[in-house]
């Protein structure tokens, strides 16, 4: 417990630093990812070194200059909620401001607000629903994760995530009695595990087409 | 007391096989043509190289497809 002390007494001295941005380099040992800067930052440093040895070509740009500047935590609540959804292979909703956001975590069905406290939520597999006026847009996500941030943003990412009109019953319940099978007969610890995420993911799309 | 792990933990799955398994239940139950579209996204095909000595063994074909 007390080996991260000289970690954080560091940390604690380069609070004074950080205001001054990447400048010091002993001070920023290593700073938390909620630290991104609101602006992008250049390294001064380098920009004058290159334009005295090029001064008629731009100075490249590096990683951070490109990174969108966090959005600022505003004071008062924010009305809506900023939803970011994501697959791997395309991004279901990007920067969508609506209502409320119902995710499947594991500890339950979470309801995000705007002004929600900055959360990290491990997904199970489950309903997802976009509120956004009248409208409810519901997906059945695999698992993956949900990043509720201080400042209104929702970053949910997922393995696959698809409309509930996209399921077909049958073949859910003929999966459901397929595992439940196998759950009863199976033997050594894996096929337990395997057979028990089987009967869970199915039941819970069953949950999602009655619900 | 150890900390309250997950049983596919404990049953010595990582989080990504455990997450890739409930991906492919959850595929195997859309309905056509959203299924064949979805199981598509699950082929590998890659090809392993070890190397030994300083020289490389013949390399092994992988080519996966989501099985029926």
């Amino acid at each position: 417990m007390f080996r991260h002390a000289s970690r954080f007494l560091i940390r604690a001295a380069a609070g004074d630093g950080r205001s001054h941005g990447r400048t010091s380099a002993i001070a920023v040992a290593r700073a938390f990812s909620s630290d991104v800067p609101a602006a992008p930052s250049q390294d001064t440093a380098f920009i004058e070194a290159w334009k005295k040895v090029a001064p008629n070509i731009e100075p490249p740009k590096t990683p951070l200059e490109f990174m969108k500047p966090r959005p600022p935590t505003p004071s008062a609540i924010p009305s809506k909620l900023t939803v970011n959804f994501v697959l791997p292979y395309q991004s279901e909703i990007s920067s969508k401001e609506v209502d409320m956001v119902i995710i499947p975590a594991t500890t339950g069905q979470m309801g995000v607000l705007p002004g929600h406290v900055a959360t990290i939520a491990e997904l199970k597999p489950g309903l997802l629903s976009v509120h956004e006026g009248t409208e409810v847009t519901k997906y059945f996500v695999s698992s993956g994760f949900a990043f509720i941030h201080a400042n209104s943003f929702a970053d949910i990412v997922a393995i696959e995530a698809v409309p509930i009109d996209r399921i077909d019953p049958s073949l859910v319940q003929k999966g459901l009695t397929d595992f439940t099978q196998k759950l009863s007969s199976a033997t050594t610890d894996l096929e337990k595990a395997e057979a028990q995420i089987g009967v869970d993911v199915h039941s819970a799309l069953n949950a999602a087409l009655s619900g | 007391m150890s900390s309250a792990v997950p049983f596919w933990r404990a049953a010595g799955m990582t989080y990504i096989g455990y997450s890739n398994m409930v991906a492919s239940a959850v595929r195997k139950c859309l309905k056509e043509p959203y299924r064949s579209e979805a199981l598509g996204r699950e082929k590998v095909h890659f090809t392993i190289s070890k190397w030994s000595d300083g020289k490389p063994e013949k390399p092994t074909l992988r080519t996966d497809s989501a099985e029926e």
